[in-house]
């Protein structure tokens, strides 16, 4: 599925949603990503993992265009990419600080509403079916720091779906989550993506997350980050956090996952 | 029960001094028994002279203070937003703050004359720079993250003003704008003792030259009064908008 580089590359990439073509970044001396290609197809869910310095969030930030490449091109819809669009959504991992606290939910949504322009008229409806959505029916009036964790990283992909995105990249979003409200938001995303054909990019530490989630999976490795390995993902379709979860084809990728990560832990 | 308490004090000395007063028959020309002072006070609140002046010194002040407070927050939300600005116009800054306000006095005195506008600018530039260090380091204390959403929606620049830079320091900027007030008022009635004709501080120093002592304390009291009433004021007002100031209200 890995993209090799070359002109068939670029004529395809205006079918595909992001392009990434031999890109690197480096802070300074260092190189955190080192010529990474990566295709990401419209409706694709493609989860990150990699040990701690592998440049997963630097490969994020690089997609959201947050930061740019020294080397290579992000293509996104065809055309060069080097600063953020609202185009492309972004969750993070530290809901509690990417919300603003002096607006409630309403208001949270309504933000990324504004910035696209949409009149006030129209807003009200948006939000509102937009809270439904994430399950947030009826906390229109709470601020972030009347709401749980849960709820306040919910609030966040209701912004982040508010701009009608085309990708949705999300760093680690349920990482500070307890487990059964992650296993709760995980079976929600997959919906929202199924049925908003939006295409996801998801970076965990968590590999049965990664699994449980995934189309494909990008595997990085350290040192400098650079793709190691890409593994398909072929369970079925909707996932079931039982029945999935006990597949033989399941266990077999988490076996090959968990050894992957290993190789970096000695 | 405590405000009642720290009441104590002040009454006691009050005392002491009247009846001192009272026990030597003083005579002076420097020094009232508080009765005079209050039956003065008393007098004062019923003469429309005395109301102007306060009025006078209250808008004099408050312009410039508006002033200064907008200046201020202007270049503090440039300078804490563009930091290669802020950089660049440390140094400038770093000289002229430290400039007691009251010092560029024969300059201004200069430029505008006697009246209102002399002692509005003289005010202006003394709340500004306070003001402007308040916002610049609030500014730059704005969660990062909330930048990086701001990119993410790519909201322009005054979006980006309006509805993060703002909303996020706005209880800063209210701790801010109590503290200018407060200066914003010494340096009203010094203008106004060292130079401008009008307002409370004028008021005083003509009470002192005519030998009045009364007069002079009554004025003295009801300044004191204005300032701590503003203060007073203003502080409820913060911990009702923003009660999160709490720990920062003093």
């Amino acid at each position: 599925m890995l993209e090799t580089t070359g002109i068939d590359a670029t004529e395809n990439a205006a079918e595909d949603v992001l392009h990434v073509d031999a890109a690197s970044v480096r802070y300074g001396a260092t190189t955190i990503l080192d010529q990474v290609d990566l295709t990401l197809e419209k409706g694709e869910f493609v989860c990150v993992i990699g040990p701690s310095g592998s440049g997963k969030t630097t490969f994020l930030r690089l997609l959201a265009g947050l930061v740019a490449p020294v080397q290579g091109r992000v293509l996104f819809r065809g055309t060069e990419h080097r600063a953020p669009s609202r185009e492309i959504a972004i969750v993070f991992q530290d809901y509690a600080n990417a919300l603003l606290p002096w607006r409630d939910a309403e208001g949270n949504v309504s933000l990324a509403l504004e910035a696209a322009g949409v009149p006030r008229s129209e807003r009200s409806d948006r939000i509102h079916t937009l809270l439904r959505t994430v399950g947030l029916a009826g906390s229109e009036k709470k601020f972030p720091s009347e709401m749980s964790g849960g709820m306040q990283q919910r609030l966040q992909i209701a912004r982040c779906l508010a701009q009608d995105p085309d990708v949705l990249l999300m760093d680690e979003p349920f990482g500070a989550l307890d487990a059964m409200t992650r296993q709760k938001l995980q079976d929600e995303l997959l919906g929202i993506v199924r049925e908003s054909n939006v295409t996801a990019f998801f970076v965990t530490h968590d590999l049965e997350e990664a699994i449980y989630l995934s189309d494909r999976i990008i595997a990085l490795e350290p040192n400098p980050g650079r793709v190691s390995q890409i593994f398909d993902v072929d369970l079925p379709k909707p996932r079931n956090q039982l029945t999935t979860r006990e597949m033989p084809e399941f266990l077999r990728l988490r076996r090959e996952l968990f050894d992957f990560i290993e190789r970096f832990e000695q | 029960m405590t405000a009642l308490k720290g009441l104590a004090l002040p009454a006691a000395l009050l005392l002491a001094w009247q009846l001192a007063v009272m026990l030597t028959g003083l005579q002076s020309d420097t020094i009232a028994a508080p009765d005079a002072i209050f039956a003065a006070l008393g007098r004062g609140l019923t003469e429309p002279a005395f109301w102007a002046d306060t009025g006078d010194t209250l808008a004099a002040g408050g312009m410039g203070l508006a002033l200064g407070f907008v200046l201020g927050t202007m270049s503090g939300v440039l300078f804490g937003l563009i930091p290669p600005v802020g950089r660049v116009m440390r140094v400038t800054v770093e000289l002229l703050r430290p400039l007691p306000a009251i010092a560029i006095l024969p300059i201004a005195l200069l430029i505008f004359g006697f009246g209102y506008r002399l002692e509005v600018a003289i005010v202006a530039f003394g709340t500004c720079f306070p003001v402007l260090v308040l916002t610049e380091a609030a500014v730059r204390q704005i969660e990062p993250r909330l930048s990086e959403v701001a990119r993410a929606l790519a909201l322009s620049p005054g979006a980006r003003v309006r509805k993060i830079v703002l909303p996020a320091v706005l209880p800063r900027l209210f701790v801010a704008l109590r503290l200018a007030a407060g200066i914003g008022l010494i340096i009203a009635i010094t203008v106004e003792i060292a130079a401008n004709p009008i307002g409370l501080g004028a008021r005083l120093m003509q009470a002192s030259n005519s030998l009045r002592p009364a007069d002079m304390y009554a004025t003295l009291f009801w300044i004191g009064a204005i300032g701590w009433a503003l203060n007073w004021g203003m502080l409820r007002l913060q911990l009702w908008l923003f009660p999160a100031t709490k720990g920062a209200a003093q």
